[in-house]
């Protein structure tokens, strides 16, 4: 089918789409009109968040539908208007069959995010686990603990940053997929930074101010290197605009330029990738991140970084990525070793393992599947990569959204505190949940059949047949590299569901108290309890409270839409191969 | 008998020169007003002084077209002491709305420092009618006397608190190696006049060409030696030892002042000089203003990195030592002015940035004024928490100086860069390129730690301090030119390919 809608529909829908969150957050920030007051405040500005990121996703929804599937190669929806033309600067935005899965699973993600939160606020509760980690230094320090200490009366001006904050990271990662500019591009990269820092280090957990610090710096020192290297291209061919320099396909880039603006640039997307071993901001990050931040990090954030290799790198600087492909191979293939031995021992019994850090070193594993896929340079190899990324999306923010719900119940995600001796026993406790955290794991670990199998099945066959001119023994081994790191992803997560899911479900602890259900909780009686600088009801460890509440009617609305992309994925590859496959191939061909 | 007259006699165009001209006044009736005003309605002279700022701003509207020229000779008129050019346009806007900002940063300081309100405005508003006459001046010794006219007020801010060990050492120390700056220069010029008996620029220019063979060290001294002067009113290495301790020990609005406007008048000098006085010139002056830029920036850098946030006065220091390196920036265009055959691109690049340089470096002198009413150790620690007790301030404050960084959101200051690169590229200078890029990674490290600081959480209870209005019309004025520029880029940076001079 060719579009259902014309290309100028398109055009406005895509810009609408990068566009509105921004205006929604400038909205979030004024008072509410009257008549959208809702309960309180802070109801007002949720619901608002819920509302801009719920359109956000029916015009990414449009857009999709009105994409032209017969063309995915071809460039659609463009913008492109001059911003500023001393530079020759220009706001140009389009979208492929390579942007698009991206930008769509960006909207749903943020999309769920928000609905999540307007259930769950992550104020509160937060302030509660705070209390719990008996820090009173550092929750002594946070701006966001002098609002929330008021009492919820003050959540509305701690919700609006949080809603405003939301909507900025949504336009810039929208933006990064949109653009097709390298300035904007870098642009729409570092727009990404200030939010999330924010989430981290305002409504975050223990450690939250020198995680988010480390962040920031780790990705920012990166970006400015790629900004050298964008510049370096730009400079030297003499535009920034990425569809003009992809079609040149490198032929005005000397061989030193390319070398050393793959190696900028390169370096700048593998911190955020993260690519083994720049990663070491990504654990510490995820593990002080709120839920809704865990999940946008891993689930969008890390993708800008694959992205960047693959509409950036490989087709501006294609002499440039022949030489270093090697190199970031075998930097994926440690990484995915690295990644999964670092989680099988956080998952060991005694290790004081926590399950957020598990799975951030999870997601190292997994990125180090799509850069190996990108670094074979062959058209299956970057489908899988392209494919892997949106597996990962889906899969890991899953998991994430899982263990914010494992962390609600039983106020730990430490991996020993919550199964106790025999195991959490959530399969006996909470069994829709321990279903979901098992169906998350497996289809994390690859099982056929669901999204993440085919993503990392493809780069390793890839990596059995790389590019000609690439050294055939060398990606043999990353290739049984890789395989080796999916038998011990499969191995960790089997520990991790052994020891979350199963267990003996009624046996009394010592020091047990268990009584009530945290999830019960209203902000206003947590805020009142952190006042008082005691919370009886939240105590970590209480492996044997009589029972837990289940999935609720928001949490399986937030995750329903996950569930099922997973399967469709698993079940369906051709629906995302379909799209990437022809501007793959047109890609590695030099932009013909 | 009445032709022969009017040929003795130079036509002003006083529309041309208003803009110097207007300041000059407003200073004067300041001084004059001084006398009759009593102490208590002494704050009314201050408004005085801004609206005049305001007004010679204003004058800058009916020149738009950049072709007036003024006290031409009367045997040639092609040669002119005074052009109001597009080129000297942006340079008066620049200096007249720094002055004005700054102005505004003072209303509260001269009453509650107790500064002579008399005497303060009548200086600032000299100083800023001579930096706003040096662009337009095109022959030597305009120049000099409109630098003068320029940086002697300045001595006097300097030192105006009275009774200040500190702010008269500051002063004093200002005033020496300026004055040795000045002197060496007027050597230079000395040594120029001689070799081609003359002092309009273009006519230096074009008789440059043909200076007889046994003058030439005499033009080569002097060509490098007039550069002294400007370079130490820019606050180039080495003549930027002055610039921390005149800083902390001014009055912190003036030390805004001297910051963006001293910076102004040092630069377009330099310009000046180098673009039209001695083009052909530019094989030596080209890399002596390249190594200047690199050291410049370097030792700026290095020296604000080495400011621990704890020690009293840390940030003015760290923003005295930032301005050292952003003047590194400044020069790195003029240098590239001198490989390339046509200036233009390489002069407008330099404007751009200053313009930026000058709203964004006010705004952060601004908020320095303002937590300096609650913690007067101005210390960079005293940032801490600055959001959660001045959200507005805190915001303001982190996008000035992620503007000086050069990081999105302050994407004026990334472009500004952006263009400074480019031109660098564009010369075949490299290696200044590659400089510049080093020392841009290095100061992201004190900027982004001053930023990290203002999102601290704080450490007491915040003092609330009713903040005067004229500082935060001050502050507002800064960031939503900053927004705005950031929105619009091309505001500013059409200078980059526009014809300028």
């Amino acid at each position: 089918m060719s579009g259902l809608i014309n290309e100028t529909a398109e055009q406005y829908l895509l810009a609408a789409l990068v566009v509105l969150p921004l205006i929604g957050a400038a909205a979030a920030l004024l008072p509410a009109p009257p008549g959208l007051r809702g309960r309180n405040p802070q109801q007002a500005v949720l619901r608002h968040g819920v509302t801009v990121t719920g359109v956000v996703l029916a015009l990414a929804i449009a857009l999709a539908i009105g994409f032209d599937h017969d063309h995915p190669s071809r460039i659609q929806a463009t913008t492109d208007i001059s911003w500023i033309p001393a530079l020759d600067v220009r706001i140009h935005l389009g979208i492929d069959g390579i942007s698009l899965p991206l930008l769509v699973l960006t909207a749903l993600l943020t999309f769920l995010c928000a609905l999540y939160s307007y259930f769950r606020p992550p104020f509160a509760p937060q302030d509660a686990e705070r209390t719990i980690a008996g820090d009173p230094e550092r929750t002594g320090t946070g701006a966001g603990d002098r609002e929330t200490a008021g009492g919820a009366s003050n959540g509305g001006g701690s919700a609006k940053a949080f809603v405003a904050l939301l909507l900025v990271l949504e336009t810039g990662t929208l933006a990064t997929f949109a653009v097709l500019d390298l300035l904007l591009f870098f642009l729409a990269f570092e727009m990404v930074l200030i939010p999330m820092y924010f989430l981290i280090a305002r409504w975050g957990g223990e450690g939250r101010e020198a995680s988010a610090w480390k962040f920031i710096l780790f990705t920012l020192l990166g970006s400015v290197v790629m900004l050298l290297g964008l510049l370096l291209v730009g400079l030297q061919s003499g535009t920034f605009d990425m569809v003009a320099l992809a079609t040149d396909n490198g032929s005005s880039l000397s061989h030193t330029t390319q070398l050393l603006a793959v190696l900028a640039i390169g370096t700048g997307l593998a911190v955020k990738t993260p690519m083994w071993p720049l990663h070491s901001w990504l654990p510490d990050a995820h593990t002080a991140a709120p839920t809704v931040g865990s999940v946008l990090l891993a689930g969008v954030l890390l993708k800008m970084g694959t992205y960047g290799f693959v509409r950036i790198v490989l087709p501006i600087a294609p002499e440039g990525i022949r030489t270093f492909a090697p190199y970031l191979a075998a930097f994926a293939a440690v990484g995915i070793v690295y990644g999964s031995l670092a989680c099988l021992a956080l998952a060991r019994t005694g290790a004081k393992g926590d399950l957020k850090r598990l799975i951030a070193y999870s997601s190292v594993g997994h990125m180090g599947f799509v850069l190996l896929g990108i670094a074979t340079l062959t058209p299956t190899g970057l489908n899988g990569a392209l494919f892997a990324n949106i597996a990962h999306g889906l899969i890991t923010g899953l998991l994430f959204f899982l263990v914010g719900a494992v962390k609600e119940r039983y106020g730990s995600t430490d991996l020993d505190t919550l199964s106790g001796a025999t195991g959490a026993a959530l399969y006996g406790r909470a069994p829709r949940l321990g279903a979901l955290l098992a169906f998350a794991a497996v289809a994390s670990l690859g099982l056929p059949g669901l999204a993440g199998f085919w993503g990392e099945m493809l780069a390793m066959f890839a990596a059995f047949s790389p590019a000609e001119e690439l050294s055939r023994p060398a990606y043999l081994t990353f290739m049984v590299l890789a395989g080796l790191g999916t038998l011990l992803t499969a191995a960790y997560l089997l520990v991790v569901v052994r020891r979350v899911c199963m267990g003996e479900r009624l046996e009394p602890q010592p020091g047990q108290t268990g009584e009530g259900e945290p999830q019960a909780r209203e902000p206003a009686e947590t805020a009142t309890a952190a006042e008082s600088g005691t919370d009886p009801r939240a105590r970590p460890g209480s492996a044997s409270a009589p029972a837990l509440s289940d999935v609720g009617g928001h949490e399986l609305a937030a995750w329903t839409p996950l569930v099922a992309l997973t399967l469709l994925a698993g079940l369906w590859p051709a629906v995302l191969i379909g799209l990437t496959d022809p501007a793959v191939q047109q890609l590695l061909a030099g932009g013909k | 008998m009445t032709v022969a007259v009017e040929s003795l006699v130079q036509s002003v165009d006083w529309l041309a020169i208003a803009p110097p001209t207007v300041a000059a006044v407003a200073g004067l009736v300041v001084l004059v007003a001084d006398l009759f005003v009593p102490e208590h309605r002494k704050p009314v002279l201050g408004w005085i002084a801004i609206a005049g700022l305001a007004l010679a701003a204003l004058s800058l509207l009916p020149l738009l077209d950049g072709d007036r020229s003024t006290f031409c000779l009367t045997s040639d008129t092609g040669v002119c002491s005074y052009t109001a050019d597009h080129f000297t346009l942006a340079i008066q806007l620049l200096v007249l709305a720094g002055a004005l900002v700054s102005a505004l940063l003072s209303v509260h300081t001269v009453t509650e420092s107790r500064l002579p309100a008399g005497e303060y405005w009548f200086l600032l508003l000299s100083s800023a009618a001579g930096a706003a006459l040096l662009p337009a001046s095109r022959d030597l010794a305009t120049l000099v006397v409109a630098l003068e006219v320029a940086s002697l007020p300045a001595f006097a801010l300097v030192g105006l608190r009275r009774g200040d060990r500190l702010s008269s050492e500051a002063a004093l120390k200002f005033f020496l190696s300026s004055v040795a700056a000045t002197a060496v220069t007027l050597l230079g010029v000395s040594f120029v006049y001689a070799a081609t008996g003359s002092l309009h620029l273009t006519e230096v220019a074009s008789r440059l060409n043909d200076v007889p063979g046994r003058f030439d060290t005499l033009v080569t001294a002097g060509v490098a030696i007039t550069l002294v002067g400007f370079a130490f009113k820019t606050a180039a290495v080495p003549f930027h030892f002055w610039v921390p301790d005149t800083y902390v020990g001014a009055p912190l609005p003036v030390a805004a002042y001297l910051s963006v406007i001293g910076k102004a008048v040092g630069f377009t000098g330099i310009i000046l000089i180098t673009v039209i006085a001695f083009p052909s010139y530019a094989d030596v002056w080209g890399p002596v203003v390249a190594v200047l830029a690199a050291l410049t920036m370097t030792a700026g850098n290095v020296a604000a990195l080495r400011q621990r946030p704890d020690r009293a006065h840390s940030a003015v220091r760290l923003l005295a030592w930032s301005s050292v390196s952003q003047a590194g920036y400044l020069l790195v265009p003029i240098a590239a002015a001198g490989y390339v055959d046509d200036p233009t691109r390489a002069i407008g690049s330099t404007v751009a940035y200053a313009l930026m340089y000058g709203a964004v470096n006010l705004g952060a002198f601004g908020v320095a004024a303002l937590v300096s009413r609650t913690n007067p150790a101005g210390r960079i620690d005293d940032y801490r928490g600055l959001y959660a007790s001045r959200p507005l301030a805190a915001l303001a404050m982190g996008f000035f100086l992620l503007n000086l960084a050069g990081l999105p959101p302050g994407i004026i200051g990334l472009f500004a860069k952006v263009t400074v690169f480019s031109v660098a590229v564009d010369a075949g200078l490299a290696w200044l390129a590659v400089v510049m890029a080093v020392n841009v990674v290095i100061a992201l490290y004190y900027y982004l730690q001053w930023t990290a600081v203002l999102f601290r959480g704080p450490e007491g209870a915040p003092a609330k301090v009713r903040v005067p209005a004229p500082l935060t019309a001050a502050i507002a004025l800064a960031a939503l030119l900053g927004i705005a520029l950031s929105g619009a880029p091309q505001l500013v940076l059409r200078f980059a390919s526009a014809t300028l001079l």
